[in-house]
């Protein structure tokens, strides 16, 4: 893992004590809202429905031990005793209270945490693969180049008051966990002809009202051509990118409006000019990165334990048919934690909960922990040996919900129970969906299915990626939930469809029942996932499930 | 001034707690929305907004929002945004719900 410099840790502590003056400031009242609004944004404060809100920032997803245990401490002291974690790979708190945030920034600060650049028209907190540095399908790790994006992008003057947010992911595998497609920008660790290592760079992507695939920018650029081509990128979108319509501020837009040559040709004749600015030092830094990641010393031991247990343990065998994935080391796996009980909130965890995942992380995962987009927690690194006594451990604490890619494995924002954007609730909705379908015994055999809800067109909840996407709007004064088919955040991106009509709170668990009945009618066999029938059919058997009485012709 | 059918409520967030409170008829800032003052005509409502929103620093973002008076004579918000405000999340039982006066 990267650990701070001195310089990364006089930065965060000095940003803290500032906000210590600034919140005095407007307790006192000689700030007044306008003025504090945005100086506590930039320190990831937000005011919400019933309460504050910090967001702090978890570069990558990536955590050991020690923070998570922070984490919990922070949300025992200073909150209700919880947290949430968003498809930002980041935390939330929910309930802190003004006076105390000085605190809490304090204590991230002492365990090498922030808020910084989790909000505002900056370069946010930058993404990537949940599995980087694990997967039995990775070409390269993806963290050493997300930190390096991260450290160029810290408190970038030249960049700090962007047209928009901007967003950066980073993947080093052929399988798109990062949803790099759906970035400002989105890196993709490659070779070329020559096995020379460089990325692909896709720029434009983005959800929200206007949903947009990425494009490729550039098919190969080299390693060391990086942060000036970033430069470039940025500069162009700083200098073009519309100012006037927070709508049309997005980079997608931008590219969407000139054209992807006239940006490529922007780009290009920039790239020339930063690239004679840089003169490697940056690559000195890469290289001292890249020493922070070295894999942990994987042990050697027998794994038999593991397969004796599959053969005595039908709960535990279930947990590993759908919660693991497979490790570059074939004596481990890749563990994922549901924080999806049914029932539960997504992405919730309890500070018992966190304190449970981060005791584990130290004893069988090498000290490390993940953060998904998926609002699920990542063990990257366990031995096959360990994992029962890993599913004991998780099963104390009700975090061994065997339900990894199934129905209930759902994303949902925090929407209306929270989010003042909102316009309609989400995690409610999650919540049904998954009662549901458990109560029916079906996910199993339903198979991989991944059901996003937004509430609210910004579509943090990621919508417009779901096989199955739900936005929550408001009707006539009461919550419509539209339904869109088809989505895909993955290598094969793809952005739902809307489907009609939109489903009031209490009809849209039955829709998706009668949808998922459909599908199941309609698939050739269990093998063939709803995303696959979707893509072999279309949408109107579904459409004919949805809307039964209607022409649903008529419905677009 | 003209009489409106619909009454309205001044709600905002507490600056220290970011708590939602609700304006009572005593001028003070209450938890619950039962609490709270209504105002039946808008011309009354906007201006008791305009005084709260120059004056009265321990609160964020006041604003008019519609109410009803049910048949307990109780107030209660209209629309469903308000109503969450009202008594916290619906996900999990926090906050107001889980605190009453
Ligand atoms: S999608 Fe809308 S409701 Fe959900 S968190 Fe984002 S802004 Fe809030």
């Amino acid at each position: 893992m990267y650990n701070y410099t001195t310089f990364d840790k006089d930065f965060v502590a000095t940003r803290a004590a500032q906000f210590r003056d600034q919140v005095q400031r407007r307790i006192e009242g000689s700030l007044t809202e306008d003025e504090f609004k945005p100086l506590r944004l930039m320190n990831g404060l937000y005011l919400l429905l019933h309460a504050y809100m910090l967001r702090v920032a978890i570069p990558y997803g990536t955590l050991n031990s020690r923070q998570m245990e922070a984490l919990a401490d922070i949300a025992d002291r200073w909150d209700k005793g919880y947290a949430h974690f968003s498809t930002r790979q980041n935390i939330q708190f929910h309930w802190p209270k003004l006076p105390d945030v000085p605190d809490i920034l304090a204590a991230l600060a002492v365990d090498n945490m922030h808020a910084i650049q989790t909000s505002g028209a900056c370069i946010r907190a930058v993404t990537a693969d949940h599995f980087a540095g694990a997967a039995a399908d990775e070409l390269a790790d993806p963290r050493p180049t997300a930190e390096l994006v991260r450290q160029w992008s810290t408190d970038h003057p030249e960049f700090a008051f962007l047209p928009r947010k901007f967003k950066v992911a980073v993947t080093g595998s052929t399988q798109d966990r990062a949803v790099t497609k759906f970035h400002d920008i989105g890196l993709r660790l490659v070779q070329n002809k020559t096995g020379m290592p460089g990325y692909e760079v896709l720029v434009g992507g983005g959800f929200g009202r206007t949903p947009m695939i990425g494009q490729v920018l550039r098919g190969f650029l080299h390693q060391a051509d990086l942060l000036p081509y970033l430069e470039a990128i940025l500069q162009v979108y700083n200098q073009i990118g519309r100012r006037d319509n927070k709508y049309k501020a997005r980079i997608k837009i931008t590219l969407h409006e000139h054209g992807l040559e006239d940006i490529r040709q922007r780009v290009e004749e920039n790239f020339a000019l930063q690239r004679a600015r840089f003169d490697g030092a940056d690559q000195i830094i890469l290289a001292r990165i890249e020493s922070d990641f070295t894999p942990p010393a994987f042990k050697t031991a027998s794994t038999s334990c593991f397969g004796n247990h599959l053969a005595q343990n039908p709960a535990f065998n279930a947990f590993t048919k759908t919660n693991l994935h497979p490790h570059k080391n074939p004596d481990y796996a890749i563990v994922t934690v549901s924080l999806k009980a049914h029932g539960a909130t997504p992405g919730d965890a309890s500070s018992a909960q966190m304190r449970a995942l981060a005791d584990i992380a130290k004893h069988w995962s090498h000290d490390e922990l993940r953060v998904s987009h998926e609002q699920n927690i990542v063990l990257p690194h366990v031995h096959k040996g360990d994992l029962p006594k890993v599913y004991k451990a998780l099963q104390a604490t009700g975090l061994a919900t065997a339900n990894i890619g199934l129905i209930s494995d759902l994303i949902a924002c925090p929407g209306m129970d929270y989010c003042d954007l909102a316009t309609a609730r989400s995690t409610n909705v999650a919540q049904r969906i998954a009662l549901r379908f458990d109560a029916l015994k079906q996910e199993h055999a339903i198979g991989p299915l991944k059901i996003k809800i937004s509430g609210c067109i910004n579509a943090c909840g990621h919508h417009h990626a779901g096989h199955i996407g739900i936005l929550g709007l408001e009707k006539a004064g009461a919550e419509s939930y539209q339904i869109t088919l088809g989505g895909d955040g993955s290598q094969t991106a793809a952005i739902g469809k809307p489907t009609g009509k939109g489903f009031s709170t209490d009809e849209i668990v039955p829709a998706i029942e009668r949808l998922i009945k459909a599908y199941l009618a309609v698939r050739h066999d269990a093998s063939e996932a709803f995303l696959t029938t979707f893509r072999r059919l279309g949408p109107a058997p579904f459409k004919a499930a949805l809307y039964p009485l209607k022409d649903t012709h008529n419905e677009l | 001034m003209t009489q409106i059918s619909e009454p309205q409520t001044i709600t905002a967030n507490d600056l220290l707690t970011g708590e939602v409170v609700y304006l009572t008829k005593h001028g003070v800032w209450a938890h619950q929305h039962s609490d709270a003052v209504t105002f039946d005509h808008p011309d009354r409502a906007a201006l008791c907004l305009e005084q709260v929103s120059s004056r009265d620093i321990a609160v964020v973002g006041p604003y008019l929002a519609r109410a009803k008076i049910d048949h307990h004579q109780a107030v209660k918000p209209v629309h469903f945004r308000d109503a969450i405000r009202a008594t916290g999340p619906s996900n999990r039982f926090i906050g107001k719900q889980a605190s009453p006066a």
